[in-house]
């Protein structure tokens, strides 16, 4: 399976999925649900400013922001989901590794069934795997509809 | 050998209490060492794939209602030898007392449960309350991984008829009570899929002719137990309308949901004849010519007047 089209950090995520046999792949996503940092401060009391993906098992509430740096803006990722969903937190966290802080064009160019690379269809079921296919999909299209600008943080 | 039934109160109201036991009992039953012999195996089965690696019951194994129930190929369960090949790694024997427990009120446990009575295992419990409340009484979790002797299971073949409808047998059924637990927009057709939940692509919106709407967390208390007997008549009888002796089917979109409602009606209220669809809404819903109905009334049978 081909993996060029995608950036490389989440090239290199699918790379690792891939490499492992099917339970160490739920082990390695398991690993990813731990990994996914909270909200900032200043998300945490503002639900309004994130929406949910509601083709997810769990609650999976999402936002985008576009950070302007001299060189062009960067796409950040923000997702909150509760730890007894660790699937959904899972999914979460391999697009946050994966995506965050890449430009428009470089989250756009990443192919819609992406999820599905991961090889984990089999194991955790492709009812399940809609999710993570939705949240990606929610994602371009923020990016691709325009996005809240903030300032990078220090 | 079976494991001692327990005695309370509450669950002696019910007609088969032997089908429910409590979080202390389970706890003391786990103290005294009844897993490990195999007599007593307890079982996770949660909506969620990864949960149980997050932490479960010490002692539990996992089974997982899509990846081990269900069969691959077919829109079916698993098939006797597949499902004795299962049992058997996860520890169990076919005189194993097995008790389930998961979360979201267990509504996936009496879905394992409901598909282990296909098999006719015996004596399968759940656990009231599931998962969370075992969390909520501050009783430990592990992420030790189980060690299960493997079990003695015999090869036996499924026998769907007496728990498990099809769309066939519900046709025929029409003008009997039916059962829709899902979500009132489900019932009356303004969407076909629960509330924040995937679309699973039934393309007409509605329900069955002339079945109650009785959604199926309220057989659960709010701590994911189930309510009292006359709780549950209250719901099931006097609103619902169903009475003693009736013959019922209840389903939903899959029939994971219907599970729960299906354990409550059979062993809780002891109605004999109860029987889960689990084509359900997904079969129903696209199937063609079948009939449906709009809208928050039952309806009628087409062709009854």
């Amino acid at each position: 399976m081909t993996t060029y089209k995608l950036p490389a950090a989440l090239a290199e995520i699918v790379e690792d999925f891939q490499a492992l046999d099917e339970p160490e792949r739920l082990q390695l996503l398991l690993e990813f649900s731990r990994s996914l940092p909270p909200l900032p401060e200043r998300l945490k009391d503002h639900p309004e400013l994130l929406e949910q993906v509601v083709e997810c098992q769990s609650p999976l509430f999402l936002t985008v922001e576009a950070e302007k740096h001299d060189d062009g803006d960067r796409v950040r990722l923000y997702f909150q989901a509760p730890p007894e969903a660790p699937t959904t937190r899972g999914f979460a966290s391999v697009l946050f590794d994966g995506l965050d802080g890449l430009t428009a064009e470089e989250i756009l160019a990443v192919p819609d069934d992406m999820p599905h690379q991961l090889g984990l269809t089999r194991a955790i079921t492709p009812l399940r795997m809609r999710g993570m296919t939705a949240m990606l999909g929610r994602i371009k299209r923020k990016v691709a509809g325009g996005l809240r600008a903030i300032e990078p943080t220090a | 050998m079976a494991v001692a039934v327990e005695t309370n109160e509450k669950f002696t109201a019910y007609a088969h209490p032997e089908r429910l036991v409590s979080t202390a009992w389970l706890a003391e039953a786990l103290a005294s060492g009844a897993t490990a012999d195999g007599s007593l195996v307890v079982v996770e089965s949660d909506e969620d794939v990864l949960l149980y690696e997050t932490g479960h019951i010490p002692g539990a194994v996992k089974i997982d209602w899509h990846t081990d129930l269900n069969d691959e190929v077919t829109r079916d369960y698993i098939d006797g030898a597949d499902f004795a090949a299962l049992a058997a790694a996860k520890g169990i024997s076919r005189d194993s007392t097995v008790v389930i427990y998961g979360d979201k009120s267990n509504w996936w446990a009496a879905y394992a449960l409901w598909v282990f009575t296909l098999f006719g295992h015996e004596d399968v419990r759940l656990l009231d309350g599931g998962r969370d409340k075992w969390i909520a009484e501050g009783r430990g979790l592990t992420t030790d991984k189980t060690e299960a002797a493997p079990g003695e299971y015999p090869v036996v073949e499924r026998n769907d008829a007496p728990i498990r409808a099809f769309k066939e047998d519900v046709l025929a059924h029409l003008g009997k009570p039916l059962i829709d637990v899902r979500s009132p927009e489900e019932y009356t057709g303004v969407r076909t899929h629960m509330p924040a939940y995937p679309e699973e692509g039934a393309l007409r919106g509605g329900h069955i002719p002339t079945a109650a709407s009785v959604p199926w967390a309220r057989a659960a208390a709010e701590d994911g137990t189930y309510r009292s007997r006359p709780e549950l008549e209250a719901i099931y009888l006097d609103e619902a309308g169903l009475t003693a002796g009736d013959d019922v089917v209840a389903y939903c979109r899959i029939g994971e949901r219907s599970s729960h409602t299906w354990f409550a009606l059979k062993y809780l209220l002891g109605f004999d004849s109860v029987r889960n669809y689990d084509g359900s809404w997904t079969e129903w819903g696209n199937a063609v010519r079948v009939p449906i109905v709009k809208g928050a009334e039952r309806g009628e049978v087409p062709g009854s007047n």
